[in-house]
């Protein structure tokens, strides 16, 4: 193995330069390029990085998903080292989405939350990532730890349509104000600022994973030489006795 | 044997366990029954017979979600009963030793489930309507509890399994199980509303929700079954 210096990896640093630029473009845009919403003012504003961060924890699940699947046909630990790393930065996107929503919702609703049908499966899905994690650590063998969290994280990926339908129907059969975020179409300065947004938290997404997914590769290999040393240690115990 | 026979062998074995040592099935029971106990005096949920209608449908409606969060409770504690019980005695290494296949197993462990938690609900509904005073003598109410129940012991067998073997299996199970059949509840709950305050107009679309619901649960929890048990 050649020697490695932390972070000085040329692909790392090209996806954390690249999604610096891109943010810093972004937020640009989002303080100055933008106008101010005529009916919510400023606090529009949260919207630009709201919905890419609920766009990078859906597409960190969906890579839970999908490395759950190739990991139940494959059996290689790769693929649960990605999935791993997708749900941990998933679980944080998801936490972010859940407060920055509440932050945009008391001024503008009045209240830090309401029982809407994107916001309750939100939560729900919250509590799903958050039991992927508690599983793992309740189980000690780390193959079976990285089965049950990829049938988890099907299920639990495949959960959030039907979650949100159900909420969904829930509440329109319920009678009650329901608070619909679709309105009009966006003038083109709005769309341009989220477009930018978006893909500068597309590369942050993948920067973050890139990242994660090499400190989970770097976990494993430290868990297997402590279990190599102590095999080692417990051969020559056993020969000192002998 | 056919894979009928199979199941049918399965589900025999656990009644007849549970008929000889009774570790399951009278403490699902009292629990359902103290849980909606408690319940009356968290919410008053008897319905007097008065021309006030609104307030009627209001406790009906609540009733409807206590008896429901009676039953899962009571579910979540059979199926995470059983499988402890079953790990305990090492007799579920043996029935995974059988040269039966693991879809098979599921579905005979499934069948057992339903039967235990099936057989609580059907004692647990009458008292509950004579406690109060709820007209669940209806045969729609029968199918929704099948719905219901089903949905709920799919996604229970898988996870109960796997709940079981973590170091706090106690604290697993409804880890897992509550946010994942969130659906299955909400719909148990508003088509049980609607039932017992007969408005049964918005029924059929709920009922079709719900058993959309089973087929999804029931064939994902199927095919993932055997990467759980695989030892």
């Amino acid at each position: 193995m050649h020697a490695r210096r932390g972070n000085s990896d040329g692909k790392g640093r090209a996806l954390a330069v690249l999604a610096g630029l891109t943010m810093l473009i972004a937020l640009y845009m989002m303080a100055f390029y933008v106008p101010s919403d005529r009916v919510q003012g400023i606090s529009q504003r949260i919207f630009y990085i709201h919905v890419p961060m609920a766009w990078d924890a859906f597409l960190a699940f969906f890579i839970v998903f999908i490395g759950g699947i190739m990991y139940l046909v494959r059996r290689s630990p790769g693929w649960d080292q990605l999935a791993r790393a997708a749900a941990e930065i998933g679980l944080v996107f998801t936490s972010l989405v859940l407060i920055t929503g509440s932050l945009w919702g008391k001024p503008i609703w009045g209240t830090w939350w309401s029982w809407d049908a994107r916001m309750t499966s939100t939560l729900i899905l919250w509590f799903i990532y958050l039991g992927y994690f508690m599983l793992r650590s309740y189980v000690s063998d780390r193959e079976r730890a990285a089965r049950y969290a990829a049938v988890l994280g099907i299920i639990g990926f495949v959960d959030v349509p039907i979650v949100y339908m159900s909420v969904n129907w829930w509440r329109t059969l319920h009678p009650q104000a329901v608070v619909d975020l679709s309105g009009a179409a966006m003038p083109a300065s709005m769309l341009n600022t989220l477009m930018v947004s978006l893909l500068a938290f597309t590369i942050l997404l993948g920067y973050l994973l890139y990242q994660k997914f090499r400190i989970e590769q770097a976990k494993d290999r430290l868990a297997d030489l402590y279990y190599e040393r102590e095999e080692a240690e417990t051969l020559a115990a056993e020969g000192a006795v002998r | 044997m056919s894979a009928f026979g199979k199941i049918y062998a399965i589900v025999w074995k656990d009644l007849l366990t549970e008929v000889r040592t009774k570790e399951l099935f009278g403490g699902m029971f009292l629990f359902a029954l103290l849980t909606i106990i408690t319940f009356n005096f968290a919410f008053d949920l008897t319905i007097v017979n008065s021309p006030d209608r609104p307030a009627a449908v209001a406790k009906a409606a609540s009733g409807a979600g206590a008896i429901w969060v009676a039953f899962i409770f009571a579910g979540m504690l059979g199926l995470g009963r059983a499988v402890s019980l079953e790990r305990d005695r090492g007799s579920f290494d043996g029935l995974l030793l059988c040269p039966v296949d693991r879809g098979v197993i599921y579905l005979g462990k499934l069948a057992g489930n339903l039967i235990f938690i099936g057989l609580v609900e059907l004692i647990a509904v009458p008292v509950f309507g004579a406690l109060f005073n709820l007209p669940v003598l209806q045969p729609a109410l029968l199918l929704v509890l099948g719905l219901g129940t089903l949905g709920f012991a799919a996604l229970g067998t898988l996870f109960s399994v796997m709940a079981a073997s973590t170091r706090a299996r106690d604290v697993m199970l409804p880890v897992l199980l509550f946010p994942i059949s969130l659906p299955v509840v909400i719909g148990t709950v508003r088509a049980t509303t609607m039932i017992l305050t007969h408005q049964t107009g918005d029924l059929i679309p709920w009922l079709n929700l719900l058993g959309a619901f089973d087929v999804i649960f029931l064939t994902i929890a199927f095919l993932v079954f055997d990467r759980v048990v695989e030892e």
